[in-house]
């Protein structure tokens, strides 16, 4: 830029007095003193609890059936997740060495009748609209369970409608083994075998070549478990209307049946079958029909609903996200971009800048210590407001009856300092769109659409799911992914949308986007603040 | 305000963010068979919600710009009347959205006009080509001109209400887009249709509906009615603050 025209001891005491730490401080010192941005802070971190607030004390969770309040169970399985555990279960008791082999030689369904409008037609009796077909995810097989409590550690191996073979264990463990579907024609052999707290699951085409799927350890089984054959399909969920009002998932109960023969269970102490339901009934938060199971001499045709799964987000389970606790982060992060702007135009209508630069020629080093000031600042702020907000809200909507996810601690860790850094990242963008455009109410317009609006039009189904999906990979809202707090299993037929609290990125790797965005807009902000005049 | 050369831009913004967004809305959506569901007059005017933070931005800067350079002074010292400066100042930009508003409207419905067909929207379907002949179409197109001046008359009144720009802006875009953010995590239905029946962005937008109106909580005019009361109290804030206030 400039020769260098100075003498150098003159320029060493330059570059002292006109240092980082020094812009730093008198940037820190301008935002502290100013009361409007202060104040703005302020409101920024209220509103976001103040607004999550609001939206648990206006939520009512009562469960009514006619014969009065209902109490839901709400499974949980050995690694702390939410599940679904609902199943028909024909069982004997297996010891700690032995093993199950069973050949399943067919896997059809019943699914409701979908009408065109979208929606399911409501039966009548227990079988009334059902026609036959299956879910993706509609199975049945062999599995081996701690005991007949819903969320008990499992490991079991079975048959899907569209995922081949699979070897699944503990809600969240799934393991792909041989592709197609069960028929007469070309049935498949499954086996699993126990040897203390260790499961190896095996399957086979033609009953004498076995590979070994996955083997797995569940931790702390007991010495007597539950080995047997079962049938399970999920609640069939069809998309309908879009537009504000929201999309509606209706489900409807689903039947699969497996037929299977040549039944050998090794190491069970010599009695009879037994056959149980698990899940289901009046406390079930998900509608199960009722299963059965009839033998005739080595065929056991089992039929059975439900599904042996982690609760996906947005599911139908009857839970609720405690991401729902920080709704409030829209109100403050537009709080956040409106002062982060002013941070840098107040300076730009005031003149003041002129006198900025000329304390400090550096101009790149004045726009740096601005968005670290103004980084650090709304972080604080909103890691405050988050700390607040999440334990408080979920104590609120608690006490009006809902039921919050259960969600790992470091999880929750992660939803407020991701929720707190979206913010700061958000706070530098418009910072630096600020000094690009140098015109505060552009520069906020421009944050808000780019941050806010693609999150509401994907969140309200303005748009079809897909292209809200695009939106929440490619503009900076794909930063909200930090608040997404249960993953979205591949074994879970689920639509993923962000009304559901599931973002079509991995957390982090939607925060990065804002940051890639925020670090552009600095670069541009950089780059103009060198070539224009003040 | 014809001189300041960010308000030609910014009708442009108005017209090319609304035209661009619509069309692909209406690219995006598919109607796979007949009773899908979809609204394609509602489809074809998404833009509508980026237009609106053009508008915004275009309404606060026509009171926020003289406020931030002192020019204000000069105005209300030339039109000591200050009621009439707002009322002209409202004139003006009403006139400005209602121009841009119509085009961008005209643009996206023509836009939906060629694409949707293509999309399974079909007279098979139960679809007839969008045109503004059917008195819903008609409805939605000119309420949503009515609704982009609107949320020009709610921005501008919020302007004079805390002069100053950027407050303004984000106030303004914080109504119109927190309170679906809001509703979406109310669980108690009753709150929930209050909160759609009071928001002014998803009130105004039931103009918009063509079909599924049984559904809607209120009706369309009844919705652009919620905008316009918005707009008549943030300017009636403004004139009132301006009357009491030193510029």
């Amino acid at each position: 830029m400039s020769a260098p025209t100075m003498t150098p001891s003159r320029q060493a005491a330059r570059a002292g007095r006109g240092s980082f730490a020094d812009a730093l401080r008198a940037e820190w010192t301008k935002f502290r003193t100013v009361r409007g941005w202060v104040i703005g802070m302020t409101v920024a971190a209220l509103l976001t609890v103040l607004l999550g607030w609001l939206a648990a004390e206006g939520s009512n969770f009562s469960c009514q059936t006619p014969a009065g309040p209902c109490h839901l169970v709400h499974p949980v399985g050995p690694g702390g997740e939410a599940v679904t555990d609902a199943f028909y279960f024909v069982h004997r008791p297996l010891a700690r060495a032995g093993s199950i082999t069973a050949r399943v030689t067919s896997l059809t369904g019943l699914l409701p009748a979908v009408s065109p409008g979208g929606r399911i037609r409501a039966g009548q009796g227990p079988q009334a609209g059902l026609h036959p077909g299956l879910e993706p995810w509609s199975k049945g097989g062999i599995i081996v369970k701690a005991g007949t409590r819903q969320g008990a550690a499992y490991a079991a191996m079975m048959v899907t409608a569209r995922h081949g073979v699979r070897m699944q264990y503990d809600f969240t463990g799934d393991i792909a083994g041989l592709p197609g579907t069960a028929t007469a024609a070309s049935p498949r052999w499954l086996r699993l075998t126990r040897a203390g707290d260790t499961i190896t699951g095996y399957d086979s085409a033609d009953g004498r070549h076995w590979t070994e799927v996955g083997t797995v350890t569940l931790a702390g089984l007991p010495a007597t478990v539950q080995a047997g054959l079962f049938a399970t399909s999920p609640a069939a969920s069809v998309t309908t209307a879009q537009g504000l009002v929201g999309m509606s998932d209706t489900g409807g109960p689903t039947l699969a049946t497996t037929v299977l023969d040549d039944v050998a269970v090794r190491g069970a102490p010599p009695g009879p079958w037994a056959a149980s339901q698990i899940g289901g009934g009046p406390s079930a938060a998900d509608p199960v029909q009722g299963g059965r199971y009839r033998r005739s001499g080595g065929t056991f045709t089992v039929t059975g609903s439900g599904d042996i799964a982690p609760e996906p987000p947005g599911g139908a389970g009857s839970g609720q996200d405690i991401a729902q606790t920080l709704a409030g982060a829209f109100a403050g992060l537009i709080a956040a971009v409106v002062v982060a702007v002013m941070f840098v135009t107040a300076e730009y209508r005031r003149g003041l800048i002129r006198t900025t630069f000329a304390a400090s020629p550096h101009r790149g080093r004045v726009l740096a210590a601005k968005a670290v000031v103004i980084g650090a600042v709304t972080f604080a702020a909103g890691l405050i407001a988050a700390v607040v907000a999440v334990p408080l809200n979920s104590h609120l909507l608690r006490a009006h009856g809902g039921y919050l996810y259960p969600v790992p601690a470091l999880t929750q860790a992660r939803l407020m300092a991701g929720t707190a850094a979206m913010l700061a990242v958000a706070a530098v963008l418009a910072l630096a769109l600020g000094a690009a455009i140098r015109r505060s109410a552009v520069a906020v317009t421009v944050v808000i659409v780019a941050i806010v609006l693609p999150y509401l039009v994907a969140v309200t189904n303005v748009l079809p799911v897909g292209a809200g999906q695009w939106l929440l990979r490619l503009a900076p809202a794909a930063a909200f992914a930090v608040q997404q707090t249960i993953p979205d299993y591949p074994q879970v037929s689920n639509v993923c949308t962000a009304a559901g609290g599931c973002y079509p990125l991995a957390p982090w790797a939607g925060f990065a986007v804002l940051c890639a965005w925020a670090a552009a807009a600095l670069a541009l902000a950089a780059f103009l603040l060198r070539r224009r005049d003040a | 305000m014809r001189t300041v050369p960010g308000t030609a831009w910014l009708l442009l913004a108005v017209v090319a963010a609304t035209v661009a967004v619509s069309a692909a809305a209406a690219a995006a959506t598919r109607c796979p068979a007949a009773g899908c569901g979809q609204d394609p007059a509602r489809a074809s005017l998404t833009g509508v919600y980026l237009g609106q933070a053009a508008v915004a931005v275009l309404a606060v800067l026509a009171v926020g710009g003289e406020y931030s350079t002192g020019m204000i002074r000069v105005t209300l010292a030339a039109m000591p009347r200050r009621g009439a400066v707002l009322t002209a100042k409202a004139a003006v930009v009403t006139g400005l959205v209602l121009a841009a508003g119509a085009v961008a409207v005209l643009g996206s419905v023509l836009a939906g006009r060629l694409i949707l067909p293509g999309h399974g929207f079909t007279p098979a379907h139960g679809f007839a080509a969008l045109s503004l002949g059917g008195a819903p179409v008609l409805r939605a197109a000119a309420g949503s001109v009515l609704y982009l001046a609107l949320i020009g008359l709610l921005s501008l009144g919020a302007a004079v209400a805390v002069r100053d720009s950027a407050v303004a802006v984000g106030a303004v875009l914080g109504l119109l887009y927190l309170f679906p953010v809001v509703a979406a995590v109310v669980h108690d239905p009753q709150w929930h249709r209050h909160l759609e029946q009071l928001a002014p962005m998803t009130a105004g937008l039931d103009i918009q509906a063509t079909t599924g109106l049984r559904a809607l909580p209120l009706t369309p005019w009844q919705g652009l009615g919620v905008l316009a009361a918005w707009a008549a109290a943030a300017l009636l804030a403004g004139g009132l603050l301006l009357r009491l206030r030193d510029a």
